[in-house]
C-alpha cells in the first residue's frame, strides 16, 4: 500500500501556496496533518501529481482568544485544541469534541482546518462549526472572504471553496452557556455512528437560545435550526427535548453503511440528540 | 560442595521449571525492536513482489496485457497464469484435499484473487506497475449465499468435472464440495421425534478472519550455484511448507531450506500456503535473486485464509426435567472459491463432533455440507482447534435455547448434564473419546465466584426497573462451559497432506551443563522458548536459564508439524519431555558410574542423581554433563543428546467456565462488559503467567468476534470489511478486564499432564459474551439472535422485541 | 518522475543525509533504508500504531507521513529508547508483567507509553487505557500492557521522588 509519485512543496507563506494552486489548478492539493488524505493516496484513491504540505507556511497556527471571539489557525492540531488552557476555559466543547477524534497519535497530527475543510462527512469538527456559527477565511487569488461553516458543506466532498482557495483559519464567539459534543462510535479510531454537538443558554430557568449540530448523519453536516428555536424559551423540559429531537432528526438523512442501515441511525441520532441536549442543559 | 547448603526448594527454584511463572527470554529482543520478523529481512539484490488483483468477485478474465507494466523502469517480471504453466504451478493443491489458482487462470473467483505477480526493484515501482497491467474482464453472476449457490445454475467451479466425486465424496450439485457425517443419524432422528421436549435452532457463526497484527509475507531465494530454496516466511508449519514446496516445485527436498523468524501473530492465519509463496518461489527460479512477497492489510483480510462461515441447524431433545437426550446438527459450511480449509486430511469439518460439549449425551448425528461460493477462500481454525469454535458455540447456544424451552435456569441445565468425574475417559456419541475432567467442580467454583445467583437477584430486579421505565438499561449474564479438544493429533486418524500429526524435540547438552533443543513447532508469540526450556529443566533439572529453544529452521529442527490447534504443548511438550528422559537415563547411567555404584542404586532429584539412602553422595546434572563429554564410560556413548518423536494416543480436552456479565443500553445497541470471569483447567500448568496472557489474548478476540469482527460482503461480492476502520479489532479502551482463575485436571495420557491453553479462551469466550447478549433479553422473549452484536444487531434485537416504544 | 529531494533527519541521535522521493513514507525510510527495523508495519491506514516513533517530540504513525514531511525534523524510535547496558523503565517493566506476546505491537507501544507518561506522568488504569487506544494488539488483551505502563509509571515517579 504505497502511493504514486508526486512533487513535493513545502511553502512558506500563503500567496506561494495559492501560486502553486493556480500554477498546477486539478492536479494540486494542499495537505495539512494528512492523515485524511495520504490513506487514500496510499489506497490511490486519490491521486496528487502535486503535493503541497502547509506545516511551515506562516500564520496558520496558533489559538487566540480576545474576549468571546475565538481565533483558530487552520494549521492548528487536535491535541493543540485539547491541550490549550484559554480554549478549555472558553470553549470547552472543542475539547470535548477533539477528545473523541481519533487516536493520540493521530490527534498529534490531525488538524482542525483538515478536519472541517474537505467536506468528509465523517470529521466531527464541521458539525461542531456549524453548532458555534464559525466562520471560515479562505484565501485565494481573488483575496480573502469569509464563509459561514453554516454555509460551507454543499454535498459529500464538496464545500463552498473554490480549488484556488485555502482555509487559513476558523474563528466563533463563545460566551459560555452549557454544551456538549456526544458521540456514538464502534471503537476509538471510527467515525461516528451518530454524534451531536449543542451549545445552549440559561436565563432565570429558560432556555435563552440553543445551537444544535450533528455529525455523520447526512453528507453534509446538518445544523438544525428548528432544533434550537424549539428548545428555546422553554424550561428544557421533556416536552422540549422531544420537540427539539424531532425537529433534529427531521433534518438528518443517513444513509447505510457498516454501522448499521438507515432505521437504526435514525433512532440513535434521536437518542444520541436528546442526550447531548440534557447534557448541555445541566451544565448550563 | 558450594550447592550443599542450598535447601531443595531453592534447587527447585533455581531450575525455574514446570510451574514458575518465568519472565519470557524473547522479550529482551522485542522490547528493543530487536525481533526479526519476515519483513525486516533484507538480501543483497533482492526484488520485490505485488500482485494484481480482481475487482469482482467472479468473472471470465478475458485478456492480461503487461506491456505498459513491463516498460516502467525497475520493472523485472510480471507473471501470469500462462507463465506458471509450463511449470504446473499456475494451481496449487490446498490443504483440504482440493485445488486453488495460483493465478487467475481464465477466470476469477472472489474479489482480491491474484491475477497477476508484479516483480520490480522495490516496492514502490511494483505499486506502480500493478496499476499499469491492463486485465479485460467479462462479469459473471455472483453467489455470496451458500444456500442460493447450492440452488443456482451457475457453476463457480469450472475446473472441478460435473458429476464426479471430490476428495471427500460424492457432490450433489455443483457448487456442492462434500457432504460429512458423524454419529447415528436414524437413531438421533428416533430419539428426537419421541422426546418430550424439542429446542431447534439455526445459529450462524460468521464469516470472520484471524488477523494477526503481521500479515502473510515470504522472502524466496533461489541459489541457482548450489540449486539450494531459501524461503523465509509466515509460516505456522515450516516443515509442512517444506514439503509441499518440494513436491510442487520438483526440487529435492534437502535442497530446500525454510525458516520462519519470528511471527508477530498467527492464530491460523499462517497455517496455509498462499499463491504470495508461490509467486515468490517462481519469480526467484526465473529472475535468480530473492524476491520479497508481503501482503498489506486489505490483501491480508481479502485474500487470506477467513474463519467460521458457519450456518448450524440444530435440533436438541431433553426429558422435561432437563436431561438431554440427543442432539442433531446439520451445517452448512461457505467454503469460499476453493475449499482451502486447514483440517486434518480425514475431517472436512475439523473436529466439529466435538459438538456435544461438556454434556452427556446419549445420541447424536452431525452431517455438514461444503458449498462453494464467489468468497475467499480459507476455512481456517481461528484461534480454535479445528471447527472447535463453531461446536463449542453451536451446543453452548442450543443449550440456552434448550433452558428457554424449557423455562430452566441454563446454569442449572449444564449441571444436571454435565459428563461426570467418575465417567472418565468418556466415549461421546460422536466418536471421542474425552480424557479427564472435573466439570462440576469447575461449574461450582465460577458460580460462586461471581456471585450467581445475586446476579439473577439483580436481573430480575432490572428486568422489573426497566419495566416500570426507571432505567433502559438491561442486564445480561452470559454462561459458557465448554470442553476443547486440541493436540492433533494421533497419526493413526490425523495427517495434514499424508504427514502425521506427531512432533518433535531434539536436545543437546552441552559440556558445561547447558543444552539446545530444537522442536518442530515455531512460537508466534506462544513463548515457547521460554515454556519449553521450563518442561525440560524439571525433566533434565539444568535451569531454564541454560537452555536455549529453538524452532523454524528446517535445516536444524527436527520435522514436525508446527503450531496451531493448541498444539505445542500437547504433542510438542510431550516429546520434549519424553527426549528429556532419554536424556536423564543416559545421565543415571553416567552418574552410577561416576558414584560407583549399580544404575539402580542412583535416583534423580531435582537437578542431580543421588545415591539412594546416601543424599551426601550425588552429582549434579552439570557434573554429569561435563562427564558425558570428558570421560570414557564403559559401555556408554560419549555425548548427551537425544531426539523423541511423539504420536499421541490421544487428543488432550482442556475445558472451562466463562462468566461474563454485560449492561447494555437498548437504545443505542452499546454494551458494556462489567465482569468478566474465565475458569481454564489445562491440565498441569506450564507457566502461570504465560498461561494468563494466552487467556487474556483469546478472550479479547472472542470479545471481537462476537461483538463486532466479521468479514462482509455486498450481493456483488464486494468486501466490505478490507480495512481496519471497518474490521472490528478492540482497542484498550473498548476491551474489557479480566479476572483468571483456575482448576488443575492433569491429562491422564500426556508425560506431564498438560492439556494446552492457547485456543481455551477463544472457543469459550465466543459464546459467553453472545450469551451474556441473549440472556439480556430472554426476560422479553428472544430466543437467538446471530452474531456480531454491533451496535445495530444489538439494537435491532431490542427494536424486533418491541422494546422502543 | 518526479526529481528525489534531499532530505535530512536526525535519526536518534545520527545525522542522516540522502536523495528520496518525496512519496516514500517515513516507515520505510526507516526500515529499509536504516535498517531500524523495530517500529513494523501493521494497518497501513494509521489504524493500529505499529509503526509509532517520536517525531519532533510527537508520538505519531510513520507509516502515514511522506520522508518529505518529516525533512529536517529529529526522529526517536525504539532502538533510540534504551540500550542493552541500561533498557527504558518501560522496556523492563513490559518483560516484567508479561506486556508482550509476539512482540509486533510492543516497539509501537513502548514509544507511545513514554510519551503518555510525559503528558500524564501518574495516570489512572483508564487513562492509560484512553492514552494507549492508538496501539492494537491481538495477542495480550491488554491487560498486561496497562498493568506494564501502570508499574512503570509508579517506579519512574518513585525514581523522581528519591531524585528530589
Amino acid at each position: 500500500m504505497v502511493p504514486a509519485s508526486f512533487e513535493y512543496y513545502r511553502p512558506t507563506d500563503v500567496s506561494s501556496v495559492i501560486a502553486l494552486i493556480t500554477q498546477h489548478g486539478d492536479d494540486a492539493r494542499v495537505m495539512a496533518g494528512g492523515h485524511s488524505l495520504i490513506p487514500m493516496m496510499k489506497l490511490r484513491m486519490a491521486e496528487i501529481p502535486h503535493l503541497i504540505d502547509l506545516q511551515d507556511v506562516a500564520g496558520l497556527t496558533g489559538i487566540t482568544i480576545d474576549g468571546f471571539t475565538v481565533r483558530i489557525g487552520a494549521m492548528t492540531t487536535q491535541t493543540e485544541l485539547i491541550d490549550h488552557p484559554g480554549l478549555r476555559q472558553t470553549a470547552p466543547i472543542l475539547r470535548e469534541a477533539a477528545l473523541q477524534i481519533a487516536d493520540p497519535q493521530v490527534r498529534c497530527m490531525g488538524t482542525i482546518g483538515g478536519n472541517v475543510a474537505n467536506g468528509d462527512p465523517g470529521n466531527d469538527m464541521p458539525g461542531l462549526m456549524q453548532c458555534l456559527n464559525a466562520q471560515f477565511t479562505l484565501i485565494g487569488p481573488d483575496g480573502e472572504r469569509t464563509v459561514a461553516a453554516r454555509d460551507y458543506y454543499e454535498a459529500a466532498y464538496f464545500t463552498a471553496r473554490s480549488e484556488e482557495e485555502v482555509l487559513t483559519s476558523i474563528h466563533f464567539s463563545a460566551r459560555g452557556g452549557g454544551y456538549c459534543y456526544e458521540k456514538q462510535k464502534r471503537k476509538i479510531g471510527d467515525y461516528a455512528t451518530a454524534a451531536c454537538a449543542v451549545t445552549l443558554y440559561k436565563e432565570e430557568g429558560l432556555c435563552a437560545g440553543a445551537s444544535i449540530a450533528m455529525t455523520n448523519l447526512s453528507d453534509v453536516p446538518v445544523w438544525s435550526k428548528a432544533a434550537g428555536l424549539a428548545l428555546d424559551g422553554t424550561s428544557v423540559d421533556a416536552n422540549a427535548v422531544k420537540s427539539a429531537v424531532e425537529a433534529a432528526v427531521a433534518d438528518i438523512d443517513p444513509s447505510e453503511d457498516n454501522r448499521g442501515p438507515v432505521d437504526f441511525k435514525v433512532y440513535v441520532a434521536g437518542v444520541i440528540i436528546k442526550r447531548a441536549i440534557e447534557s448541555a442543559w445541566s451544565r448550563a | 560442595m558450594k550447592d550443599d547448603i542450598q535447601t531443595r526448594e531453592d534447587r527447585v527454584s533455581n531450575l525455574k521449571g514446570l510451574g514458575s511463572s518465568r519472565k519470557r527470554v524473547e522479550d529482551a529482543r522485542f522490547t528493543q525492536g530487536k525481533g526479526n520478523y519476515v519483513d525486516d529481512i533484507k538480501m543483497p539484490g533482492m526484488l520485490h513482489g505485488d500482485f494484481v488483483r480482481s475487482p469482482h468477485a467472479h468473472a471470465r478474465v478475458k485478456s492480461i496485457n503487461i506491456e505498459q507494466a513491463m516498460a516502467l523502469d525497475g520493472v523485472v517480471a510480471v507473471l501470469t497464469a500462462k507463465d506458471l504453466e509450463p511449470l504446473n504451478l499456475h494451481w496449487m493443491p490446498t490443504l483440504a484435499g482440493d485445488k486453488q489458482m495460483v493465478l487467475a487462470d481464465g477466470k476469477v473467483l472472489f474479489q482480491g484473487q491474484e491475477v497477476a505477480f508484479v516483480v520490480a526493484r522495490d516496492r514502490y515501482v511494483a505499486a506502480d506497475a500493478v496499476e499499469l497491467v491492463e486485465v479485460e474482464y467479462e462479469e459473471l453472476p455472483v453467489l455470496v449465499n451458500p444456500f442460493a449457490a447450492l440452488e443456482s445454475e451457475v457453476v463457480l467451479r469450472e475446473d472441478l468435472e460435473a458429476g464426479a466425486d471430490g476428495a471427500h465424496g460424492p457432490r450433489k450439485h455443483h457448487n456442492h464440495i462434500f457432504l460429512w457425517e458423524e454419529g447415528d443419524k436414524v437413531a438421533t432422528e428416533q430419539v428426537l421425534d419421541n422426546a418430550e421436549v424439542v429446542a431447534e435452532e439455526t445459529v450462524y457463526y460468521h464469516r470472520t478472519h484471524p488477523c494477526p497484527l503481521e500479515t502473510c509475507g515470504t522472502v524466496a531465494s533461489m541459489d541457482k550455484v548450489n540449486g539450494k530454496l531459501t524461503l523465509y516466511g509466515t509460516f505456522q508449519a515450516p516443515h509442512v511448507v517444506r514439503t509441499v514446496a518440494s513436491i510442487l516445485s520438483g526440487i529435492e527436498e534437502h535442497n530446500i531450506r525454510v525458516v520462519s523468524p519470528d511471527i508477530g501473530g498467527g492464530f491460523g492465519n499462517k497455517v496455509g500456503v498462499y499463491p504470495g509463496y508461490v509467486c515468490a518461489i517462481v519469480a526467484s527460479i526465473v529472475t535468480g535473486a530473492p524476491v520479497k512477497w508481503v501482503e498489506d492489510r486489505m490483501e491480508n483480510l481479502m485474500a487470506t485464509a477467513f474463519a467460521r462461515d458457519y450456518w448450524m441447524k440444530g435440533r436438541i431433545s431433553a426429558t422435561r426435567e432437563g436431561k438431554i437426550t440427543g442432539l442433531h446438527c446439520h451445517v452448512t459450511a461457505d467454503h469460499g472459491a476453493f475449499d482451502a480449509c486447514a483440517d486434518p486430511t480425514k475431517y472436512p469439518a475439523g473436529f466439529f463432533h466435538i459438538c456435544t460439549g461438556s454434556y452427556d449425551i446419549p445420541v447424536a448425528y452431525v452431517g455438514v455440507d461444503g458449498v462453494y461460493t464467489n468468497k475467499a477462500p480459507g476455512g481456517v481454525a481461528y484461534r480454535c482447534s479445528f471447527r472447535v469454535t463453531e461446536a463449542a458455540y453451536f451446543i453452548e447456544r442450543m443449550i440456552e435455547v434448550l433452558a428457554i424451552e424449557l423455562d430452566m435456569d441454563a446454569a442449572e441445565l449444564r449441571r444436571i448434564n454435565f459428563i461426570k468425574k467418575e465417567q472418565f475417559p468418556y466415549q461421546s456419541a460422536l466418536g471421542w473419546e474425552y480424557d479427564s475432567g472435573n466439570y462440576h467442580t469447575a461449574w461450582d467454583k465460577a458460580l460462586e465466584a461471581v456471585q450467581y445467583n445475586h446476579l439473577r437477584k439483580e436481573q430480575a430486579e432490572r428486568v422489573e426497573a426497566f419495566k416500570k421505565g426507571e432505567t433502559r438499561k438491561l442486564l445480561g449474564i452470559g454462561l459458557t462451559f465448554f470442553t476443547e479438544i486440541v493436540g492433533a493429533g494421533p497419526v493413526k486418524n490425523c495427517d495434514i497432506l499424508g504427514m502425521g500429526m506427531f512432533d518433535s524435540c531434539e536436545i543437546r547438552i552441552h559440556p558445561t551443563g547447558s543444552a539446545i533443543a530444537r522442536l518442530g513447532t515455531i512460537s508466534q508469540g506462544q513463548g515457547h522458548a521460554t515454556t519449553f526450556a521450563q518442561i525440560l529443566a524439571t525433566e533434565i533439572g539444568l535451569p531454564a536459564d541454560s537452555i536455549t529453544v529453538e524452532e523454524g529452521d528446517t535445516d536444524t529442527a527436527p520435522y514436525g508439524l508446527g503450531t496451531y490447534g493448541s498444539r505445542s504443548t500437547p504433542v510438542a511438550g510431550a516429546a520434549t519431555a519424553l527426549a528429556g528422559r532419554k536424556i536423564r537415563a543416559k545421565a543415571q547411567m553416567i552418574a552410577a558410574y561416576l558414584l560407583e555404584v549399580h544404575d539402580d542404586d542412583v535416583e534423580f532429584d531435582v537437578d542431580r542423581f543421588v545415591v539412594k539412602g546416601a543424599p551426601e553422595r550425588f552429582k549434579t546434572m552439570k557434573e554429569i554433563a561435563f562427564a558425558a563429554y570428558n570421560q570414557a564410560i564403559p559401555g556408554v556413548e560419549p555425548g548427551l543428546e537425544a531426539v523423541s518423536y511423539y504420536d499421541p494416543p490421544n487428543m488432550t480436552y482442556p475445558f472451562g467456565a466463562y462468566i461474563c456479565v454485560m449492561e447494555i443500553d437498548v437504545d443505542t445497541g452499546t454494551t458494556e462488559i462489567r465482569q468478566f470471569y474465565a475458569l481454564d483447567d489445562c491440565g498441569t500448568r506450564i507457566n502461570p503467567m504465560v498461561i494468563e496472557g494466552q487467556v487474556h489474548g483469546g478472550l479479547t478476540e472472542a470479545f471481537a468476534i462476537a461483538m463486532g469482527q466479521e468479514i462482509a460482503y455486498d450481493e456483488l461480492g464486494n468486501c466490505k470489511t478490507g480495512t481496519l476502520m471497518d474490521f472490528f479489532i478492540p482497542t484498550s479502551w473498548e476491551t474489557p478486564h479480566y479476572t483468571t482463575d483456575h482448576t488443575e485436571t492433569p491429562s491422564p495420557h500426556h508425560p506431564i499432564g498438560a492439556k494446552g491453553v492457547g485456543e481455551s479462551p477463544n472457543v469459550g469466550g465466543v459464546p459467553a459474551f453472545s450469551n451474556a447478549v441473549h440472556d439480556a433479553f430472554r426476560p422479553f422473549g428472544l430466543r437467538h439472535a446471530n452474531m456480531p452484536h454491533d451496535h445495530w444487531r444489538v439494537w435491532k434485537i431490542a427494536n424486533d422485541l418491541g422494546l422502543h416504544v | 518522475m518526479p526529481d528525489k529531494m534531499h532530505i535530512q533527519l536526525t535519526v536518534n541521535g545520527r545525522n542522516e543525509e540522502f536523495l528520496a522521493e518525496p512519496r516514500e513514507l517515513l516507515i520505510h525510510t526507516l526500515r529499509e533504508r536504516m535498517n531500524i527495523t523495530g517500529p513494523h508495519v501493521g494497518c497501513e491506514t494509521s489504524h493500529c500504531g505499529a509503526c509509532t516513533v517520536i517525531v519532533n517530540d510527537k508520538a505519531i504513525k510513520a507509516c502515514t507521513m511522506f520522508v518529505a514531511q518529516a525533512n529536517g525534523s529529529e526522529i526517536t524510535t525504539i532502538e533510540g529508547l534504551g540500550n542493552p547496558d541500561s533498557l527504558h523503565v518501560l522496556q523492563e517493566s513490559f518483560r516484567e508483567h508479561h506486556g508482550l506476546q509476539c512482540g509486533y505491537c510492543t516497539p509501537g507501544m513502548i514509544t507511545r507509553a513514554t510519551k503518555l507518561l510525559e503528558e500524564t506522568p501518574n495516570p489512572t488504569e483508564e487513562e492509560v487505557r484512553f492514552g494507549m487506544a492508538g496501539n492494537l494488539c491481538r495477542c495480550t488483551g491488554y491487560q498486561n500492557i496497562v498493568k506494564s505502563i501502570l508499574a512503570a509509571a509508579a517506579q519512574m515517579n518513585a525514581a523522581q521522588e528519591a531524585a528530589e
